[in-house]
């Protein structure tokens, strides 16, 4: 890679076919000043992205399951290798569907209980702030954040989640689960903390105009994590960052 | 050789299965109240070929594993058996 890293924070928002928050998410992410760009699902390499957006929608019709078929496009070979690369790496909804099929966090989102579609906002609490979602939060801080999800159940084994609750990795719960999800996660992230994955939409709570600013929080925190990285020599040489 | 593989996909036990709970809240209007433990699920059918059964079955498992279902909320029965070519 010859290009030169634009100035500020470059995140990659990943689009799949039946995507449908991206651009949600760019503006969003340019409200607080990165530059947020639409990367699409064949892209083999994210060199010069210092962070990656995994957006909500359906992606790839949610076909066999949510996330099944994304977790093999040629994309997520890359951003495996950013995760492992320690670049923050955020799965939004049908994005946290998509990481957890991609095993690169753990569980599993099963339909809601009550088998109804939620489209509401709710309150979640910030649980851990070792993550880079929420290292710029408070803990026992609430935030109101919007929810849109038919498939937003968190599941895992009782050891999974055991470890889960002991390593730090439940970062916002729901103050009063709507979906049934075990120990109430709303996100979680590895144990690395750089990937994280939520069902709520932080990106559709960073203006008043649509209700709620509580979801600047979490992406400015997020924005700030790759900031930090990139900043502190972290950065990946780009030659490396190309996937496979 | 080709081989016939059907896979069962269903939700494991203790998952919730909310389809399958709505159809059983359906029962008593039929008038159906011998039945009961409905689980609903998906049935994939698909060839493979291999040198032998051993290896299609395999196969079937490995592609039901990575792919047809999620083994932590999902589990998937795997059966092989020689194709009727004469069908």
């Amino acid at each position: 890679m010859t290009e030169t890293r634009p100035a500020g924070t470059t995140v990659a928002v990943v689009v799949f076919p039946g995507s449908n928050c991206e651009h949600d998410a760019v503006q969003a992410l340019s409200s607080l000043g990165a530059r947020a760009e639409l990367v699409w699902h064949t892209e083999r390499s994210l060199a010069g992205f210092d962070a990656v957006v995994v957006p909500g929608g359906f992606a790839h019709g949610d076909y066999l399951r949510a996330g099944a078929i994304a977790r093999f496009s040629p994309v997520m070979n890359a951003i495996s290798e950013a995760a492992s690369l320690s670049v923050p790496v955020l799965g939004i909804c049908n994005g946290f569907q998509v990481l957890t099929e991609a095993h690169l966090l753990p569980g599993a989102l099963q339909r809601n209980a009550g088998g109804r579609f939620l489209c509401e906002v709710v309150e979640c609490e910030v649980v851990s702030t070792s993550s880079v979602l929420t290292s710029g939060a408070s803990a026992g801080q609430r935030l109101r954040l919007p929810l849109n999800h038919f498939e937003g159940n968190y599941t895992c084994s009782e050891s999974t989640l055991l470890a889960l609750e002991s390593g730090g990795q439940i970062a916002l719960r729901y103050v009063a689960n709507p979906n049934g999800s075990m120990g109430a996660i709303a996100a979680v992230a590895n144990e690395a903390g750089n990937v994280v994955g939520l069902m709520p939409h932080p990106e559709r709570a960073c203006s008043i105009l649509t209700g709620s600013v509580d979801g600047q929080v979490l992406l400015t925190s997020f924005l700030r994590a790759a900031a930090d990285r990139t900043c502190t020599g972290a950065a990946v040489p780009t030659a490396t960052f190309t996937g496979s | 050789m080709k081989f016939a593989a059907v896979v069962e996909v269903r939700a494991l036990d203790g998952i919730a299965d909310p389809e399958a709970a709505t159809v059983e809240r359906a029962l008593p209007l039929l008038g159906l109240d011998s039945v009961s433990e409905m689980r609903m699920g998906r049935i994939f059918r698909f060839v493979v070929e291999a040198v032998d059964a051993t290896v299609a079955q395999i196969t079937a498992e490995d592609l039901s594993h990575r792919l047809l279902a999620n083994p932590v909320i999902q589990r998937a029965d795997v059966s092989v058996s020689p194709l009727d070519v004469s069908r």
